[in-house]
């Protein structure tokens, strides 16, 4: 549905985006993560054809955005960073203004405003002015124009930003419930979020795209995906690393801490080991050894240490060139 | 037709956000204040003794300098500002019909601020005899020289999101506009410069077309002088919000 190729957009002498390329199919919701100023916004703003791009090709739907961004507008719903709405209408008239510029009138236009108001809890708000609203609710009103005409494409910049836990969670619901017929961009800098919601996730840094696969796939790349964390008690530090040490799946041990009688420690296993049988392995060894094992768990890996080994040496790089 | 649609769509917003705020009564108030102010104290309606609204429509460049700018300056301005306007263009609609549909609200709202000085036409009728046709074509000299100001207030307001800066700058232009051809103006150019080049510079001045029409005279030149200057101005709104975009 959507193809960006080689996208580039330069403010100045600054390359905002420096050759970014993805696709993304119906069914799919993808997460954009990024640290601020990293390009995603700007991508964002490009898809919906409100910047144009100082070099490369979007296509959505099959239709350029450069050339001919109209059709490509029409099957897309888009929601601002900031989630801007015009503060002297009342949610009602201004959902109405939006489905109209979407060629709605009569029934339909009553009956898309109707469905909106429903998906984002609105209707307790309906007559108020926006510039009365709390922001969450303003948020849901920005957000509500953006499925008026149900589109087949949501882009949607920060959807959860500014709002609280069980409104986040009424958004991802939505945004999962949608993803299914859907294709969704979303941005965000919640790590969690990503988890929740995305079938896939691209991390952009510094304009460029430095990571891309499933949050699964994301996840194992950070250095303790696979790793073994063991909690022991009466059994001594030394003991268990000598005996773990000696198994050939393992790569190191780590002891986080040691006290009171409780033994904590992580064993990260060598590379052709990261599997579902390492765990397994270290659980044998502490039966044979009986050894009063507390808690035994084998570690995801975290995205926030995927991203920031990413991003952060990434940035480092480019303040040492 | 989906592109007159969404002008009309976008029209009626926008008339819609001056009505929904006290600004465009108080706007209406003081422009009637002041229009009668100009006509009967300034312009002395009583004093001359004529049944007609030179008096009234003297000083209408004059009024509309700074009034219009006031009116046109919240229209893109404001649309930056609240970040809006990133919302109103990934509609699919085009530049040029959000362009339009702003100015014609803007135009209507001051046509409407206009219709309200009807009763100083039917005063002038009821102490004297009039020539109405003559008052008829300075009502619509008056309508086009607003939207003249107006276009010229929409590119101000396209280049800023300070709606202060939009109105400075648009008064700047319009008084420009107005000088070049205001008699005292004019009479002081002639005494050092020659005639010719003062005419001409006086021809780009919103008075010299502005003038026929207090005198009765709709003249097809004047009006596409005002023309010129309202799709001009609009047009280069465009260009201003595309290099906006562009970064």
């Amino acid at each position: 549905m959507i193809k960006v190729e080689n996208l580039k957009k330069a403010f100045g002498a600054k390359y905002a985006v420096n050759g970014v390329s993805f696709a993304v199919e119906r069914g799919e919701v993808l997460g954009f993560l990024g640290p601020n100023g990293a390009g995603k916004s700007t991508t964002m703003r490009m898809i919906m054809g409100f910047i144009p791009p100082t070099d490369g090709k979007i296509s959505v739907g099959g239709f350029d955005m450069v050339e001919n961004p109209i059709p490509g507008k029409r099957l897309m719903g888009y929601l601002p960073e900031n989630a801007p709405a015009y503060t002297d209408m009342t949610v009602h008239g201004f959902l109405g203004f939006a489905a109209e510029l979407r060629g709605l009138s009569g029934q339909a236009k009553k009956k898309a405003i109707g469905n909106a108001v429903d998906m984002c809890f609105l209707e307790s708000v309906l007559y108020q002015s926006v510039d009365t609203l709390s922001k969450g609710y303003r948020h849901r009103t920005s957000l509500a124009q953006s499925l008026l005409h149900d589109p087949d494409i949501l882009i949607l910049d920060e959807p959860t930003d500014g709002l609280d836990p069980n409104q986040k969670h009424e958004i991802r619901t939505l945004i999962r419930r949608m993803g299914e017929t859907k294709v969704i961009i979303f941005s965000t800098h919640i790590l969690e979020e990503v988890e929740a919601v995305c079938s896939r996730a691209i991390i952009i840094d510094r304009g460029q795209i430095v990571a891309n696969g499933t949050p699964r796939e994301l996840k194992a790349r950070s250095q303790n995906a696979g790793a073994v964390t063991m909690s022991l008690l009466a059994t001594p530090s030394s003991e268990v690393t000598a005996k773990l040490s000696a198994l050939a799946a393992v790569k190191e041990t780590q002891v986080i801490s040691e006290d009171a009688g409780r033994t904590v420690l992580r064993c990260i296993p060598n590379k052709d080991q990261i599997n579902g049988t390492f765990s397994r392995v270290v659980a044998e060894l502490a039966q044979r050894e009986g050894w009063r094992l507390e808690e035994l768990r084998m570690e995801e890996g975290k995205l926030d240490d995927v991203f920031r080994s990413i991003t952060l040496s990434e940035t480092q790089k480019g303040a040492t060139q | 037709m989906s592109a007159w649609n969404n002008v009309k769509a976008i029209a009626k917003r926008e008339l819609g956000a001056y009505f929904s705020s006290p600004v465009a009564y108080v706007f209406i108030v003081i422009f009637l204040l002041l229009a009668g102010f100009f006509t009967f104290n300034v312009g002395q309606f009583f004093q001359i003794g004529e049944a007609s609204l030179t008096s009234f429509f003297y000083w209408h460049p004059w009024l509309y300098l700074f009034l219009v700018p006031a009116v046109g300056m919240r229209l893109w301005s404001e649309e930056r500002r609240q970040g809006t306007m990133e919302l109103l263009l990934t509609m699919p609609i085009t530049t040029w019909q959000a362009i339009l549909g702003k100015f014609l609200a803007s135009w209507a709202f001051l046509a409407i601020a206009l219709l309200l000085t009807f009763p100083i036409v039917i005063t002038v009728n009821y102490l004297g005899d009039p020539d109405n046709g003559i008052i008829f074509a300075g009502y619509v000299g008056s309508l086009l020289l607003a939207g003249a100001y107006l276009a010229i207030s929409s590119m101000t307001s396209a280049m800023t999101r300070n709606q202060v800066v939009s109105f400075i700058v648009s008064v700047v232009i319009c008084l420009f506009l107005i000088i070049v051809g205001f008699g005292p103006v004019t009479d002081l150019l002639t005494s050092w410069g020659s005639a010719a080049l003062v005419d001409t510079v006086a021809s780009f001045s919103v008075i010299t077309h502005f003038d026929p029409f207090q005198k009765g005279l709709i003249d097809l030149r004047d009006i596409v002088f005002f023309l010129s200057i309202i799709v001009f101005a609009l047009f280069t709104t465009g260009v201003i919000i595309r290099a906006h975009r562009a970064g």
